[in-house]
């Protein structure tokens, strides 16, 4: 039912971590139905995304798209990664199963929620 | 890569025997069981054989079984037959939290026929109190349906006694005892039941074939047209090769009994002791009153696909009651009605054993299961750390 891609980064995911002095942190999901994502910032004074890390509590297809979307956004710049799509990141893996692209598939909601936080703390520092 | 089959709950190999019985009725003896010649009576023959080995098994007479697809049908042919039957003496079902959805959606399409359903909760374990039962008992109550085992953690009802009450008030009772045959005695008699559902593939026999027991004198509503067999209850041509199969499936099940599920209930027993040893893990379903293969535990911190998929990557079939797994957006009802919360549901293992499993299969998986623990656990975003 899972892409090669796919298993390829549930059993072997990319920057699977925390960052503790993250630039951004978001947080997606609910126990409810069983898939929490929460993404990490490292950003530099040029914004581009120096490091990103993940954690997630979920299916195969949860641990999947937030390896993959890790790799999609280190070195990239803030605003190339707020074009992201949880769409995009299911095709990057391949595809995903139906049932599991609504579910499942919120890395990039992960990511702008993480990009807002990023977004936050800048405004909070300048004042 | 070592294979280790521990899904035994969800279906079983076929076992050679039966497999043995089963292929003269594909190959040679293909008549069809209404036809007046002799292959039709050879095949005749074969399927009120297999009835026979069917009712010596549940302590029935032959005349009391139907041969259906499974159990689903059987669940179904016995719920409405009966809520259609007797809907003059009433129009209220009562069953349980936990029962298949076979049971439960039976009865959720009679509510829009006008029928009511009590659903009665069940304990931490997953066991229905006869007590409650009674309670939920009223002058419009015309059936009970209550599961004698429970597919998912295991857990065995006080199926006697309820059957007892029922037959108190006077209200037909049925079992969905798809679990329980060749793992624990099932005796139609000993249990006080009007009805009881089974299916083949449950207990080494083949898949598609089912029966349902209907203690003589109970009524059934007819909803299938088109033929005399089992009685008008089930007409079409008889799967004759499955009911062969069946017959000798149910006579090899319930033989010696007792030995082989004190095999399953030390391998079980290793298992969940194994199981436990890891951190932060607990048993779903009754600590005794348990089917002698079923192990079903929660591992917090992580989630059942992704626990399945790399036991898979292992060799080690089993199964979750996790949302991903159970084709909804929602954990198992059957855990939930045990009052877990919705991570522990995510988080439940499922492994039933079987006639072909051994202890060296138990050893494999408390082998590798702590480090696919741990390293879904340390990708966690709900781990707190060691």
């Amino acid at each position: 039912m899972y892409t090669e891609k796919v298993m390829d980064h549930f059993t072997n995911p990319r920057n699977v971590g925390e960052i503790k002095d993250a630039d951004g942190i978001g947080e997606v999901g609910n126990m409810k139905c069983g898939d929490i994502m929460r993404i990490y910032l490292k950003v530099s004074d040029d914004d581009v995304i120096e490091d990103i890390k993940f954690r997630t509590f979920g299916c195969a297809a949860a641990i999947a798209t937030s390896s993959a979307i890790t790799e999609m956004v280190k070195g990239k710049t803030i605003a190339e990664a707020w074009e992201i799509s949880n769409q995009q990141v299911a095709e990057e893996l391949g595809g995903l199963p139906p049932n599991k692209m609504h579910c499942s598939n919120l890395a990039a909601d992960a990511l702008k929620k993480a990009l807002r936080d990023l977004e936050a703390k800048r405004a909070a520092k300048k004042e | 890569m070592r294979k280790v089959y521990l899904d035994n709950a969800a279906t079983t190999r076929l076992h050679e025997d039966v497999f043995a019985a089963m292929k003269p009725y594909l190959l040679e003896h293909y008549g069809n069981p209404s036809s007046v010649h002799s292959f039709g009576r050879q095949a005749r023959k074969a399927v009120e054989d297999a009835r026979e080995q069917v009712a010596a098994a549940l302590g029935a007479e032959a005349k009391e079984i139907i041969f259906t697809s499974g159990a689903t049908e059987a669940n179904n042919l016995a719920i409405r037959g009966i809520a259609r039957a007797q809907k003059k003496q009433g129009n209220h079902i009562i069953t349980s939290a936990v029962e298949h959805h076979a049971v439960l959606d039976t009865c959720k399409a009679l509510e829009k026929e006008g029928f009511t359903v009590t659903v009665v909760p069940v304990d931490e374990y997953g066991m229905v109190d006869p007590a409650a039962v009674e309670a939920a008992i009223t002058d419009q109550t015309i059936l009970v349906s209550i599961m004698l085992a429970n597919n998912e953690v295991g857990t065995i009802n006080p199926i006697a006694e309820i059957g007892e009450i029922c037959r108190k008030h006077g209200v037909t009772f049925h079992t969905d005892a798809v679990q329980a045959i060749g793992n624990i005695p099932v005796d139609v008699n000993a249990l006080n039941v009007d009805l009881l559902s089974l299916s083949g593939h449950k207990f080494y026999g083949p898949k598609g074939i089912g029966a349902l027991y209907i203690r003589k004198g109970t009524k059934l509503d007819v909803f299938h047209f088109g033929g005399v067999q089992e009685r008008k209850l089930r007409p079409g041509t008889e799967n004759v090769p499955g009911i062969v199969g069946l017959g000798k499936a149910i006579e090899l099940a319930t033989t010696d009994l007792e030995a082989k599920a004190a095999k399953l209930r030390a391998l079980r027993d290793k298992l969940i002791k194994g199981l436990l040893s890891i951190a932060d893990t607990r048993l779903n379903g009754h600590p005794e009153k348990r089917l002698p293969g079923n192990v079903n535990v929660s591992i917090q911190y992580i989630e059942g696909e992704s626990l399945l998929l790399s036991l898979d990557l292992k060799g080690i079939a089993a199964s979750s009651g996790s949302a991903c797994t159970s084709g909804s957006l929602d954990p198992s009802h059957v855990l939930m009605a045990m009052g877990l919360d919705h991570q522990t549901a995510h988080g439940s293992l499922r492994l039933t054993l079987g006639r072909d499993n051994t202890e060296e299969d138990v050893d494999y998986v408390l082998e590798v299961l702590p480090g696919i623990v741990e390293r879904l656990r340390s990708m966690s975003s709900v781990y707190p750390g060691k």
